[in-house]
């Protein structure tokens, strides 16, 4: 089946075309907003990190800068950092730029101030819209998708409904060539045995329960019942008792394909199939994390009903249940609480939510970018300094 | 899968619970339907939408079964058609509160 998208020089495709203003660091995040703020249809980037990290959580904030900046579905990129940060802006401009895609890096020291810098930004950034705006989309293969799974607000319909439907869907995108990422480890505890099962060869199902045992030992050092943060208090409401329960109607978006391989979080997959990317169990860091990994659109699942969307990347909502969909559809895409009402069978919405990623891809907008909801947070687990 | 005269979901025939698809009540008799497995439940608490309900009489200390996986075991006794949740079901994993 075919798609069709932006072709980029190194081979990738993007569903969208943005110019994207990153900061990469707090300090920058004011010019970032005034660049974005002049350009028409820029995607602003801040966030509260880029200095202070210790090494191996600095080689994860600066991984998933780079992987954001290099997604396919960003046209061209300015980097903007202020000049003595630990995150070096320069060299993050330079390996977004190994994609072939335009890059810009400006330094507020080395331009003189924010004015300088806000200035300097939106001279570049009007060019760069005016060249992106020449560009067609053409015609790909669905085996050049990378499709990432994710939930949040989770209910106990999730699990029959929306989850079970979202697999069908990545198992008919997998069976055609592509790739599925699933995702937020510790929602895997108690899973993970399952999908082990799973696995392509034994360093793989190695892999799976080993990243399973670090997300669950990094819950019991805190020496808390999980289960005091995950499920949440929404979770139980809508009926999850256990983190296991949650865990395993989660899996169940992950289809019954063959599981290729266990990535780090905002590690681009070396194979395609379905793959595991070890991300925490917070949707938008989550999400954050597998865009950084190379994925041009998102199916996200949720029984209570979330805006949550991603800057640069369609992300469309699929609700468990009809109350939700009718309470807030104006966030939902689809509605997988047919199933439970008896209109649907779970294949019927597996292929409809099939359709419509095929219908986004090509340019459908979701209910999360017609509303400007696009999340972004990356993954932390140590202090700064 | 599912029907609409269906009032619980039997995920999987080795479930212990059935999740209930709409707000069932207490004192009512309901049907909970799987793949092969129908059972009829009378049922001794109001059940919410998407909430469990015990298939048959449960030990504490028993696992809890539901998509045919264990998803935590009874920290009491839980009789058939009670509603099983927080107050009778702990997780077994992630427990550092245990350590």
């Amino acid at each position: 089946m075919k798609f069709i998208g932006y072709t980029r020089s190194n081979g990738t495709v993007g569903v969208r075309n943005h110019l994207l203003i990153l900061s990469t660091v707090a300090c920058a995040n004011n010019p970032v907003r005034n660049i974005a703020q002049q350009l028409t249809g820029a995607v602003p980037i801040t966030h509260q990190n880029g200095c202070g990290h210790l090494p191996r959580e600095a080689e994860r904030v600066h991984r998933t800068l780079v992987g954001y900046g290099s997604n396919p579905n960003v046209g061209a990129c300015i980097v903007v950092g202020l000049g003595c940060e630990v995150i070096q802006t320069k060299k993050v401009a330079e390996e977004i730029a190994q994609t072939g895609k335009s890059v810009a890096c400006i330094l507020i020291q080395e331009s003189g101030g924010t004015i300088n810098a806000t200035a300097e930004g939106v001279r570049i950034g009007r060019e760069m819209l005016s060249e992106l705006s020449k560009q067609q989309r053409e015609e790909h293969d669905i085996s050049d998708l990378i499709l990432a799974l994710e939930c949040g607000g989770s209910d106990a319909a999730s699990g029959i409904t929306a989850n079970p439907a979202i697999g069908v869907a990545s198992d008919l995108l997998v069976k055609q060539g592509g790739t599925s990422v699933l995702s937020e480890t510790q929602e895997l505890i108690g899973a993970e045995n399952l999908l082990a099962e799973r696995a392509v060869n034994k360093k793989v199902a190695e892999d799976i329960i080993n990243i399973v045992k670090r997300a669950e030992q990094s819950s019991l050092n805190f020496g808390v019942d999980i289960r005091s943060t995950n499920p949440g208090p929404g979770n139980k409401e809508g009926g999850i008792t256990t983190l296991e329960e949650k865990s395993i109607g989660a899996a169940h978006k992950g289809g019954n394909a063959v599981i290729q391989e266990v990535v780090e979080y905002a590690v681009k997959p070396s194979k395609k199939g379905l793959i595991i990317m070890d991300t925490p169990g917070t949707d938008v860091d989550s999400v954050t994390g597998i865009l950084a990994g190379g994925a041009q659109v998102c199916v996200f699942s949720t029984g209570r009903g979330t805006p949550v969307g991603a800057p640069i990347a369609p992300v469309i909502k699929i609700v468990s249940n009809t109350q939700t969909y009718h309470s807030m559809k104006e966030n939902i895409d689809i509605n997988a609480g047919k199933i439970i009402d008896g209109f649907c069978t779970v294949q019927d919405i597996g292929k409809e939510i099939f359709n419509e990623i095929i219908e986004v891809c090509n340019g459908k907008m979701t209910k999360a970018e017609q509303l400007g909801c696009g999340e972004f947070a990356i993954y932390r687990d140590s202090p700064t300094q | 899968m599912a029907e609409k005269t269906q009032d619980a979901i039997i995920i999987s025939d080795k479930d212990n619970v059935a999740t209930a698809l709409k707000n069932l009540a207490k004192g009512t008799k309901v049907l909970a339907r799987g793949d092969i497995l129908t059972m009829e439940v009378n049922l001794k608490d109001d059940i919410k939408f998407g909430h469990k309900f015990a298939l048959y009489d449960i030990l504490s200390g028993s696992d809890i079964i539901k998509y045919g996986a264990v998803i935590g075991r009874a920290s009491q006794d839980i009789k058939k058609g009670e509603h099983a949740h927080l107050h009778n079901i702990e997780g077994a994993r992630g427990r550092g509160d245990k350590k």
